[in-house]
């Protein structure tokens, strides 16, 4: 077990350097770079800016010391925001992002299991048919669309939250809402479909048999053996709202890092992309980690190699 | 999942469709069939030329042939040769019924009355096939699928509502310009300064800011719309499938390094993949790179397309040698002129498409380099390119994950001991009987690609001005959500229908190809 995730945490740095390789191949080989979208500069300044971010260097000595900076975790000052660097961006604008996530991932996963589990015990029932209706309208209607409904019902309306930017908690409730939807969703329909799945596994009807009331069974080996395709489902999905959730910031007006990452794609802002590239990897990669051993944890028959 | 069955002359209802491959080769063709009428339909209504008048005879004639065919299947009491019967006779009824409108009457425009003729064959015809489909008493793997798939409710109303959306953005530009002269471009020249008007009896979902019917942009987007989903999981499942069929089969370290390379993009941001192939390919970098991408995809799908219709074709005559006792020289020519017909169909459509869709690649493929090239356009096909080449990594693992499991099984044993190569064994044996979760994929595919493709639009990287998709149009919308929120919502509402009843056919088919692992 301990061999096992310290043989995975190991291989989360060879991998994270590959795809920011990858990464970089992908920036270089698309025509164009930072400069060539920006106002022509003339000739002699443009030398300069060049050796002083060390790109009159042939490629192989500049992926090298990129490399070499990466491995000691630092990713160079942004060549858009000038006089930043990229450690500093990534961590003033990441606690929105993570805020918005976790807040959405907490709810998601609130609504998406009693929803499931409800539906799953009493299945076809009225609960059953409707909260499933709901996952399913949740899955279908994109969340460029949800948010400014949201507003325009909430706030243009009724007047009851504010439309946009960040601040209390009021700011944050259609954020989230509109974040957390699709993933409630998403869970909702896994949870169910587990559940039916276990309860009517032979160790569901054991542990019937030996007289444990319905509770235990259900709260402490159905719900154990259900959960399992919701943890793999919810790993990437932690990473992503952590991450991607450039429309919600977009509709709302919230300093993401999603935002930034789009736009340092944009701007071609190598530093920048390839620092928020690696943290982003680094951050899925740890996500999947840790649903792969909580496996384990979850089903006693799962065993690692 | 059933084997791969041949044909045998103790098959008692001796009907060559029988077999799930036969029922995939021939809804092939069938498509394909609908695909020369779709460009027919864009012909005699736009004026665009897509097909010479001699190939178009040449498609009657094939028509006439095949469904006399069906016909006698038909009268020889086969239920399902009925439903292939009806749905020959749809096709024959809709082309003969235009064709001869256009050539008696000199137009080169179906006016209403060809139209109505074409809508009411249309929905006759459909009627018959479905009436037919729900009588059928065959106990093929398909039709009990298809039986289970319409036993579900909200499977059968994601249908209905897909058929009717798909039609309505076909036919409805038409019905709407014919009935009030309003096209989606079509701008008032007023002086009003305010021209985003409500919804009103003659705009149903109101007028955007320029003053621009939205019902007809709305159904105008939705060809995109449906085009991106469609085309972009057709370039997912050729990738996915090859790339998941071929590691599952070879396993061991090959399959390693290839599940590796999956992970590896899987870490990196789609968005990034997206705009990286975007800026590469297109935006300013107009040159040949651009021509000759599209014309490679064309040609490979061309490929392709020749190849179905030749497995298709060869499948056919086989049933038919098996089971009916047709002189079979005669049954060879037929069989060869029916293929020569539909090659030079296909490659026809191709060529003109190309050079009709993506100017680039049309000039490209005339030996002619220019630079006009419709930025627009080429951008909406780099895009349908890139959405197909970053969703096929789901896919590849779902093959990939069935293949694992089938590969063992004494069928492959029994092929590669006769000698099959490796190629013919994943392609021949292996794929097809992975193909139900496969299909179920793929439909979940499609609404998740028009998702995408509607969140780029909505980052500005979709879809570009002169054109629209439901995407762009919710984006542009959102501009103007507090005053004019009919913008938003009715392109919202549309896009949010045709994804949910995707998703139910897709949860659907689920249920009834993979009776196993259905949700209870």
């Amino acid at each position: 077990m301990l061999k096992f995730i310290l043989k995975r945490i190991l291989i989360i740095v060879p991998m994270a350097l590959l795809v920011v390789t990858v990464t970089w191949v992908l920036i270089r080989v698309a025509p164009g770079n930072f400069y060539s979208t920006e106002r022509n500069l003339p000739p002699a300044i443009e030398e300069n800016i060049k050796k002083k971010y060390g790109l009159d260097q042939p490629w192989y000595i500049q992926y090298g010391t990129m490399m070499g900076n990466i491995l000691r975790l630092d990713f160079g000052d942004s060549l858009k925001y000038q006089g930043q660097s990229v450690n500093e961006i990534i961590r003033r604008h990441f606690p929105y992002s993570a805020t918005l996530g976790i807040l959405a991932y907490l709810l998601a996963l609130a609504v998406g299991l009693f929803a499931g589990i409800v539906a799953a015990l009493k299945q076809n029932s009225a609960f059953d048919y409707g909260s499933m209706a709901a996952a399913m309208l949740g899955l279908s209607v994109p969340n460029f669309v949800l948010g400014p409904i949201l507003v325009l019902f909430f706030s243009l309306y009724l007047f009851w939250l504010p439309p946009a930017r960040w601040g209390g908690l009021l700011h944050l409730i259609m954020p989230v809402v509109t974040l957390a939807a699709i993933y409630a969703a998403y869970i909702a329909r896994l949870t169910r479909a587990g559940m039916l799945e276990v309860m009517r596994s032979d160790y569901i009807r054991t542990a019937r048999a030996k007289g444990l009331n319905e509770r235990t069974v259900l709260l402490k080996h159905g719900l154990r053996g259900g959960i399992v395709p919701v943890v793999s489902f919810t790993g990437p999905a932690l990473a992503s709202l952590l991450a991607g959730t450039v429309v919600v910031e977009k509709v709302f007006a919230i300093p993401g890092l999603g935002n930034i990452f789009i736009q340092s794609v944009l701007n071609r802002d190598e530093p920048l992309i390839l620092g928020i590239v690696a943290f982003l990897s680094i951050l899925i990669m740890v996500a999947n980690l840790a649903v792969d051993i909580s496996y384990g944890f979850l089903d006693p028959r799962i065993r690692y190699e | 999942m059933e084997t791969e069955t041949t044909e045998t002359p103790e098959n008692e209802e001796g009907f060559p469709f029988r077999s799930p491959l036969g029922f995939g080769y021939l809804a092939f063709v069938a498509i394909l069939a609908l695909a020369l009428i779709c460009v027919y339909v864009s012909d005699s209504w736009w004026g665009t030329q897509l097909l010479s008048q001699t190939s178009w005879i040449a498609f009657l004639l094939l028509a006439v042939v095949s469904s006399a065919l069906a016909v006698w299947y038909f009268v020889r009491s086969s239920k399902i040769g009925g439903i292939y019967a009806v749905i020959l006779i749809d096709l024959i009824a809709v082309v003969a019924a235009s064709y001869l409108y256009d050539r008696y009457y000199g137009t080169n425009t179906l006016d209403i009355t060809g139209f109505i003729a074409f809508l009411i064959f249309y929905l006759i015809t459909t009627a018959l096939a479905i009436w037919y489909l729900l009588t059928t008493t065959s106990n093929s793997l398909w039709a009990d699928a298809w039986r289970r798939l319409i036993r579900n409710k909200l499977a059968t109303f994601g249908l209905i509502v897909i058929w009717l959306i798909t039609l309505m953005v076909v036919i409805g530009p038409s019905i709407i310009f014919w009935t009030t002269g309003l096209t989606p471009e079509l701008m008032p020249s007023d002086g009003n300064l305010i021209r985003s008007f409500p919804p009103s009896w003659t705009h149903p979902m109101g007028t955007d800011e320029a003053g621009r019917d939205i019902l007809s942009r709305v159904l105008q987007g939705g060809r995109i719309s449906l085009m991106v989903g469609i085309i972009s999981t057709i370039v997912s499942l050729i990738v996915g499938v090859s790339y998941g069929a071929t590691a599952g089969y070879l396993g061991g370290r090959i399959d390693n390094v290839m599940m590796r390379i999956v992970d590896i993009i899987y870490a990196i941001p789609y968005i990034l993949i997206v705009i990286v192939l975007l800026s590469v390919f297109g935006g300013e970098n107009t040159n040949v790179l651009v021509a000759s991408v599209p014309a490679i995809v064309a040609a490979l799908v061309l490929f392709l397309i020749l190849f179905a219709i030749y497995l298709s074709l060869s499948r056919l005559y086989d049933g038919l040698l098996r089971n009916i006792s047709l002189d079979e020289t005669l049954l060879k020519i037929v069989f060869i002129a029916v293929a020569v017909v539909f090659a030079w169909q296909a490659i026809e459509i191709f060529l003109t498409l190309n050079l009709y869709m993506f100017s680039a690649t049309g000039q490209w493929l005339a030996g002619i380099f220019s630079d006009a090239v419709d930025q627009g356009l080429s951008q909406i096909f780099l895009l349908f390119f890139a959405l197909g080449l970053v969703s096929w990594l789901t896919m590849a693992r779902v093959v990939r994950g069935q293949i694992l499991s089938l590969k063992n099984e004494e069928f492959v044993l029994a092929a590669r001991a006769t000698g099959v190569s490796t190629p013919n064994i994943i392609f021949r044996h292996l794929v097809p009987n992975a193909l139900g979760p496969v299909i179920v994929y793929a439909t979940l595919t499609v609404p998740s690609v028009m998702l995408t493709e509607a969140f780029l639009s909505f980052l500005g990287l979709g879809v570009q001005a002169p054109y629209a998709s439901w995407g762009s149009l919710a984006a542009d919308g959102i501009k103007n959500i507090a005053i004019f929120p009919w913008q938003l919502i009715f392109p919202g509402v549309t896009m949010a229908l045709t994804l949910f009843s995707l998703n139910f056919l897709g949860d659907g088919l689920r249920d009834a190809l993979d009776p196993q692992t259905r949700k209870f």
